[in-house]
């Protein structure tokens, strides 16, 4: 077979695309923990891991390593099969689920007609993961932390769900690749006609993903580790994969629907194409500031180390703006520069993630369910039928767009403003039956 | 041939897993069986192009009723139900109706085979775009039976609220 025929081979970028998520996502994974180590300690004013390679860029490897010769416990009285088993199937399904999330409009497995619905459904299947491996330790603690966490998964599901309806209204379809084409014709990301459900989606999806401040699941505290207070070596390990992985799944879907997928930002303004240069900008910049911290680094393994990284960004800083400046490399701009700012996208929703984390304290578990259905929930119908009325508005009797779907949100404001204020008083009155039926007593 | 083979291969999945749902003595695994078999069903409404059935399939009963099983199921005293007699001593009688009833089953599709494969086949692309035509049929065709299955529905969860909760 010809290089041509290979290139033009219809597998081949799925293939590719399959192979990377199986083989290059524990890496990734493990490279966000590092980066949330290194952003927690930015935020505390601590340097974070230095020790493993040129500022501990090396650590996620130790630890992989680590984690893979470790003892492998099962507890006595565990259900064997299924304390084994249980890991994967989180990992599967948060694997499956990118399946259908297309990096850039070249990099992806497929395009299906139900795309979104799969990515939503499949990712929703490593609860099992949770519940089956926290049931079958056979310890109180597991259990207490998958039964919380399978109840927070589904309340919070519930307003993930209607919010992203929301898109799917403006969208007119379900297919991923479609939505972020359909933001491109109409020349707005998603976010501005529904900042609100972008709201909602983002409190949902760090509720769903069990990340501070909603990780009741695992709050130390309470439940040591939650369901995974049994679990040690590659399994804990599997389980960490899958929780990153379904991180970098609700990004991928807040950057499909909210975020415009893998459009550059003003795509359709062609006055500021100049932002063309902008990955390879920032790539030259990384490389420039490797090269400028090499010599300084202790070691001469992480000099040369560091030169290395840097070089590498080079690389790709090159790799970016081929396309732009040289004509005859044009076709393979939209590929590259579409998956460039859509990873640039998930990092910033990810770091967005890390950001809350470090910034509030954990909730508490009644908190959490009534912020989960006396508040978000009606505040994401509300958001809904605000976004169908917008758009009846819109296209029926030919208002506006920036009135109607101000209006809307307006709306959609003083009803989440209105459920605070009745919140807030139904709060006072139960403090206060609570105080007189103790009295009482 | 392809499509045969991925159809029987889910089918037997199917039809294994429902054994096992029923003859497993721990509900934790029959319920880890009940999910096996209404996968593999999804498994068979994707070969057969009904992508929106597949779909919804996962999302509504393995994604949200069987985790409600398993959720219930944790905070049962499960030790209690692995010591008690599985089986009726009856069992025989059922095991006749079955096997009667599937015998049925096999004479009315050996009956009907020619009437079967004498429609015509659809043509290629007839289920495309999936989920447009289910709402379609949902919200246009069938308007009215689709809206007094959903007041029942509310009527029903309103119900089960009301009962659930002692002091409203």
């Amino acid at each position: 077979m010809d290089l041509n025929a290979i290139l033009t081979w219809p597998y081949l970028v799925p293939l590719i695309c399959a192979a990377s998520i199986v083989l290059v996502l524990p890496l990734v994974a493990g490279y966000i923990v590092l980066v949330e180590r290194k952003v927690m300690a930015d935020m505390q004013v601590r340097l974070g891991p230095m020790r493993v390679g040129p500022h501990g860029l090396l650590q996620p490897i130790a630890d992989a390593l680590k984690l893979l010769i470790k003892e492998d416990i099962i507890p006595e009285n565990a259900d064997r099969w299924i304390f084994w088993g249980a890991p994967l199937i989180s990992v599967t399904a948060a694997m499956l689920s990118l399946s259908a999330v297309p990096i850039g409009p070249v990099f992806l497995i497929a395009d299906l007609n139900i795309g979104l619905l799969f990515i939503l459904g499949v990712s929703a299947l490593g609860i099992f993961g949770i519940v089956l491996g926290g049931w079958a330790s056979n310890s109180h603690y597991s259990l207490l932390g998958a039964l919380r966490s399978a109840a927070q998964l589904v309340s919070y599901e519930t307003s993930a769900g209607i919010a992203v309806v929301g898109t799917v209204l403006l969208a007119g379809t379900l297919s991923t690749t479609a939505i972020v084409q359909k933001q491109a014709t109409d020349g707005v990301w998603f976010i501005f006609a529904a900042p609100i459900g972008f709201f909602i989606y983002l409190v949902a999806s760090i509720a769903e993903t069990n990340r501070a401040p909603f990780d009741m699941p695992e709050a130390e505290s309470e439940l040591v580790a939650g369901y995974m207070t049994e679990y040690s070596g590659f399994r804990w390990a599997l389980y960490f994969l899958a929780e990153y992985t379904n991180m970098i799944v609700v990004s991928s879907i807040a950057t499909i629907l909210f975020l415009g997928g893998g459009l550059r930002p003003f795509s359709g303004t062609s006055a500021l194409d100049f932002l063309d240069y902008f990955p390879a900008a920032m790539m030259l910049g990384i490389a420039g500031y490797c090269f400028y911290r090499a010599p300084k680094q202790p070691v001469a393994v992480q000099k040369g180390f560091m030169a290395v990284v840097g070089l590498l960004c080079g690389g790709l800083a090159l790799l970016l703006a081929g396309p732009v400046a040289v004509p005859a490399l044009a076709a393979i701009k939209p590929g590259l520069h579409g998956g460039f700012w859509f990873l640039l996208k998930v990092s910033a929703y990810i770091y967005v993630f890390m950001w809350l984390r470090f910034t509030f304290p954990r909730y508490r578990f009644d908190q959490l369910m009534q912020l989960g259905w006396k508040f978000l929930l009606p505040v994401a119908l509300a958001n809904l039928v605000g976004i169908a009325v917008a758009l009846a508005l819109h296209r029926g009797l030919g208002w506006n767009v920036v009135l109607s779907f101000g209006l809307t949100t307006l709306l959609t404001v003083a009803v989440a403003g209105f459920l605070v204020w009745v919140g807030e008083g139904r709060e006072v009155t139960k403090i206060g039956e609570e105080e007189e039926t103790a009295a009482n007593a | 041939m392809l499509d045969l083979v991925i159809f029987y291969f889910f089918a037997a999945l199917a039809v294994g897993a429902a054994v096992m749902v029923v003859t497993r003595q721990n509900v934790v695994h029959s319920a880890i069986f009940l999910a096996t078999a209404l996968l593999a069903t999804a498994g068979i409404f994707l070969s057969l192009h009904a992508e929106f059935l597949f779909i919804v399939q996962i999302i509504l009963y393995t994604g949200g009723i069987l985790v409600l099983y398993v959720f219930v199921i944790m905070l049962v005293n499960l030790d209690l139900a692995l010591h008690q007699v599985q089986f009726n001593r009856r069992w025989y009688v059922a095991l006749l109706l079955t096997v009667v009833l599937g015998a049925e089953a096999f004479a009315a599709i050996a009956v009907s085979r020619q009437s079967l494969y004498a429609l015509p086949p659809a043509p290629a692309q007839a289920l495309d775009p999936n989920t447009e035509q289910v709402a379609w049929g949902l919200f246009h065709t069938y308007v009215l039976p689709f809206e007094i299955a959903s007041v029942l529905l509310l009527v029903a969860m309103i119900g089960g609220v009301i009962m659930a909760k002692k002091r409203i």
